[in-house]
């Protein structure tokens, strides 16, 4: 490992900024996150950014670097500084700057809002049997530490800005995990087409790359969501018998109104450079 | 004076892990309105990181547990400096609560029979812990979050609160900044929570994050609480030691829990050396390496491994291997788990496997790990009243980390889980029925305004010190002075060291301006790790013997005298008196179940 390496560190705020260099000292091990620390003790204590576990497992240090959106406490340097030496790092593109590598996430959390929670039939036994079989594929959408990378890398969000018409991957496989829940009992299918939108993905599997959590978003929680979807919209026997007032669905009806938002404005702040 | 706004709740929750979630769920619930506020992101709070498990004796694994037998094992891994009834009501407690938070739609890993499955930790006679594989605090966390946010209380994130604001004797609010935007916000409340963590982060090898930093134990103690039994600092024996990079983070006792085993630098485990068995634990552990390994299998017919001792224990152990001479390449201990295959591993521990694997170059199912001990949870706390978690000061509450008497000289781990499950909805619970009678109290605009000059302070400075580099002296001299092995005369300097930067805090200069800026941040956390080193360092002096987590090798062995005494620390003026208390008395029911075990 090279003894120092440059950081190119994005700084600004939402009226502007720029990229600047770093000098920065190597120890074995290092990550990217240990050499923003560096930074901030050592050069400029201004330098803005997240961060709680460094160990992977709050999801706060969410980064894009080289480009490429990731965790910065789990980024070993040496896997990224190229033959000079030199990493850049920037805030998450799709959410708006608040400052240097901090970016207002709070639409992930109003998205959160709006998803109706474990719903539970009233004459249910309590406390819950449930098989480790029947809950192994709602364990594996829990292990979400929403860093919200998956959020940052869809293209419905980065590149067409639909944040008014799609709640992303990550809330994919947060209702995902809900609607297979062996114990819910609310019929999410409406929403999940009309508010939530899981209808803009085109299943391309961008997310599923970057989770540091190694969720398959979309092979194991998008999927059969949108099957789910097209089995109670599109087929036309379900369709002819729901004409008749007859195959509902079992669960219970969802108060969809209750969790539809004011509509967002496609594009809110502007978003990092 | 320099602007600010005002936020009016019936109830201000500060804090928003465990016991801040769990609490504001209760004040919801009683219909009142709620502000929560929390430095970080809302589902980032240190509860995040917990690993091995919740313990409740929910008794799903077909031993005969129930919640005598934890209230048992607490007492006795605490050293019996713990407050009885606080044990009381969190054993009793426990058992609902975690079955509350599956109906709310956490999903723990299962039995056969399709009950939550519970695993063994250190110190709990039968396995208790109730999991999901190795990231339970994130199960709990995002379960609480889900339904706090749904019961619609005002979440004000990246928010720190540095002061408590009274009206004569009551707490009636508190001052916050945004730490987006620099400014500051006065919250007025009919009572107040404080559900604000713990403190390792005056130490310099610590499993905490940045926000450990003791704010809600400080600012408790300023406004004129009394904090408990602060010297008691829990070193948990396996942090990780080796690379640099990531020296501290926790390794989890789930580790052990799952059959991980201790070895030296010469293939021994150690840890089955008699000395290493306190007297009130013989008879109780595996006496050799077979019946620890028929343990794995056959819980029913063998004793468990000592490798289980409660973590005081086995950090001594691991200590005094090294300074013997057998420690491993980096100066620690070998943890090494290959022996149950890679398959199981992956299952059980997927996320030991994975931070090994990214952070640290090291395969766990093929390789052993290298370990050290690593600053990891605070037992004292703000003293509370065990039922409604109240302090000394009307208005105010206190619950979780932050909050004294329940581990008494030791955690033992999974604890905690519950314990801010319980006491969080205690302490919202009673913070609710007070504020259903209390009228606003009277915002006194005197130390809202010494407040803010107090942190701006740094910011208009034309020079100064780096408050990184002052923070980095705190931890080098707390690391030296305060650690697993304490004596008079190192306990001695490491205060003087604190009184000293105690003084040049005062002269701490940053640049920018207050809009997201860390280093003005740090200025002021400063001045609340150095406040709670000062108490931990006077407090493990005044204790002259050996009992859980002091360890004084100058007063080796447990004290019968100091056995019936706890320690209280509180200020008049800004002179920190350290005081002994009588422990409070164990009624006779409890006394039965202590005597169970003779
Ligand atoms: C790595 C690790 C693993 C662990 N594993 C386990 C385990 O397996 N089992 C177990 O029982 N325990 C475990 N613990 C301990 C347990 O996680 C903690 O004790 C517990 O989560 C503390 O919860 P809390 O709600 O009291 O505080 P925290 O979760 O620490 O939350 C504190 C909250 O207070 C806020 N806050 C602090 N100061 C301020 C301020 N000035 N202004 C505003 N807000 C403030 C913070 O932002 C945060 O939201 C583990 C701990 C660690 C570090
Ligand atoms: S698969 Fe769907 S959710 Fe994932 S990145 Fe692509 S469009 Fe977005
Ligand atoms: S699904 Fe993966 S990438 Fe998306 S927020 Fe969760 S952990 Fe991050
Ligand atoms: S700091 Fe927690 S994920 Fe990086």
């Amino acid at each position: 490992m090279l003894e120092t390496i440059r950081l190119r560190v994005f700084r600004g705020d939402a009226s502007g900024g720029e990229e600047r260099e770093y000098p920065v000292r190597t120890f074995p091990g290092m990550v990217v996150l240990d050499a923003i620390h560096q930074i901030q003790g050592e050069q400029d204590g201004t330098l803005a950014c997240r961060w709680n576990c460094k160990a992977a497992k709050c999801g706060s240090c969410s980064a894009e670097i080289n480009g490429h959106p990731a965790l910065m406490c789990k980024s070993r340097v040496e896997q990224f500084y190229d033959a000079a030496g030199l990493i850049r790092v920037s805030p998450l593109k799709t959410f708006p700057l608040i400052k240097d590598l901090v970016t207002d996430v709070s639409w992930n959390y109003r998205k959160a809002q709006q998803i109706p929670p474990l719903t539970v039939a009233a004459d249910a036994p309590r406390p819950f049997r449930m098989m480790q079989g029947d809950v192994d594929r709602i364990q594996e959408f829990r292990k979400c530490i929403e860093c919200f990378l998956c959020q940052d890398i869809c293209h419905v969000l980065r590149d067409h800005g639909r944040k008014d018409a799609y709640f992303g991957p990550r809330f994919m496989i947060k209702i995902a995990s809900l609607d297979m829940h062996p114990m819910d009992d609310l019929e999410r299918r409406p929403h999940l087409m009309r508010a939530a939108g899981v209808g803009y993905c085109n299943v391309n599997k961008c997310c599923q790359e970057v989770c540091p959590e190694h969720i398959h978003i979309t092979d194991n929680g998008i999927i059969p969501l949108k099957e789910r979807v097209a089995d109670e919209f599109y087929d036309p026997i379900r369709g002819l018998l729901r004409m008749l007032g007859l195959g509902r669905s079992r669960r219970q009806p969802m108060p969809e109104e209750a969790f539809t938002a004011p509509p967002e404005p496609a594009a809110e702040r502007k978003p990092s450079p | 004076m320099e602007p600010f706004e005002t936020v009016e709740r019936d109830v201000l929750v500060i804090g928003a892990g465990g016991a801040g979630l769990r609490a504001t769920i209760a004040v919801r619930e009683a219909g009142l309105s709620c502000a929560v506020v929390c430095k970080s992101l809302l589902g980032k709070a240190h509860t995040v990181m917990a690993e091995g498990g919740a313990a409740a004796a929910l008794g799903n694994m077909g031993e005969p547990d129930n919640w005598r037998v934890h209230f048992r094992d607490t007492m006795l891994g605490g050293a019996y400096l713990n407050n009885p009834r606080i044990v009381e009501l969190f054993a009793k407690e426990a058992i609902e609560r975690v079955l509350e938070l599956e109906q709310y739609g956490a999903v723990f890993d299962r039995t056969p029979e399709g009950l939550i499955s519970q695993r063994p930790f250190g110190g709990h006679t039968y396995r208790r812990l109730n999991h999901v594989g190795d990231r339970t605090g994130l199960e709990l966390i995002r379960t609480l979050q889900d339904k706090a946010v749904s019961l619609q209380p005002d979440v004000f994130m990246e928010f720190t609160v540095t002061r408590l604001l009274k009206d004569a004797d009551r707490v009636v609010g508190a001052l916050a900044y945004n730490r987006q935007s620099g400014g500051f916000v006065a919250f007025r409340a009919k009572a107040v929570v404080v559900a604000t963590g713990g403190w390792g982060r005056m130490y310099k090898y610590t499993s905490n994050s940045w926000e450990s930093t003791g704010d809600g134990a400080a600012m408790a103690l300023e406004a004129g609480a009394e904090l408990l039994d602060m010297e008691m600092v829990q070193f948990h024996p396996t942090g990780m030691l080796w690379p640099p990079g990531v020296r501290g983070l926790l390794v989890t006792e789930a580790v052990r829990g799952e059959g991980g085993v201790l070895r030296n630098s010469q293939g021994e485990r150690f840890m089955f050396r008699p000395e290493y068995t306190p007297e009130r634990y013989r008879g109780k552990y595996a006496e050799t390496e077979e019946e620890g390994a028929g343990w794995l299998t056959d819980k029913a017919n063998f004793r468990r491994p000592p490798e289980l001792l409660p973590r005081d224990e086995v950090s001594r152990a691991i200590y005094k291997e090294v300074r013997a001479g057998r420690g491993s390449e980096h100066g620690g201990i070998y943890l090494d788990v290959s022996h149950r295959g890679a398959d199981y591993i992956r299952r059980s521990l997927p996320s030991m496997y994975e931070q090994f694997h990214a952070l640290g170059d090291i395969d766990i199912t093929r390789q052993p790990m290298e370990i050290y001990p690593t600053i990891h949870y605070t037992m004292g706390g703000i003293r509370v009243d065990p039922d409604t978690c109240s302090t000394t000061l009307p208005g105010l509450y206190a619950a979780g980390e932050c909050a004294g008497g329940l581990h008494g000289a030791n955690r033992l781990g999974g604890n905690s889980l519950t314990d801010i499950l319980v006491f969080g909805r205690r302490a919202g619970e009673a913070a609710a029925i007070y504020a259903s009678s209390a009228m606003q109290g009277a915002l006194d605009e005197g130390p809202v305004s010494a407040e803010m000059d107090l942190l701006l302070r740094p910011l208009s400075a034309t020079s100064g010190e780096n408050p990184f580099h002052l923070a980095a002296e705190l931890q080098e001299a707390m690391q030296q002075g305060a650690m697993i092995e304490r004596t008079e005369a190192g306990l001695t300097a490491c205060l003087e060291k604190v009184l000293q930067l105690r003084e040049r805090v005062e002269h701490v200069q940053v640049e920018g301006s207050r809009a997201y800026n860390p280093g003005w941040n740090a200025a002021r956390d400063l001045r609340f790790t150095l406040r709670i080193s000062e108490v931990i360092v006077r407090c493990a002096l005044a204790r002259k013997e050996s009992r859980g987590a002091q360890w004084r090798s100058d007063y080796p062995g447990f004290d019968p005298e100091w056995g019936r005494k706890n320690l209280v620390a509180r200020l008049e003026g800004d002179t920190l008196h350290v005081e002994t208390r009588p422990l409070p008395s164990m009624s006779p029911e409890l006394q039965s179940i202590m005597e169970e075990a003779r």
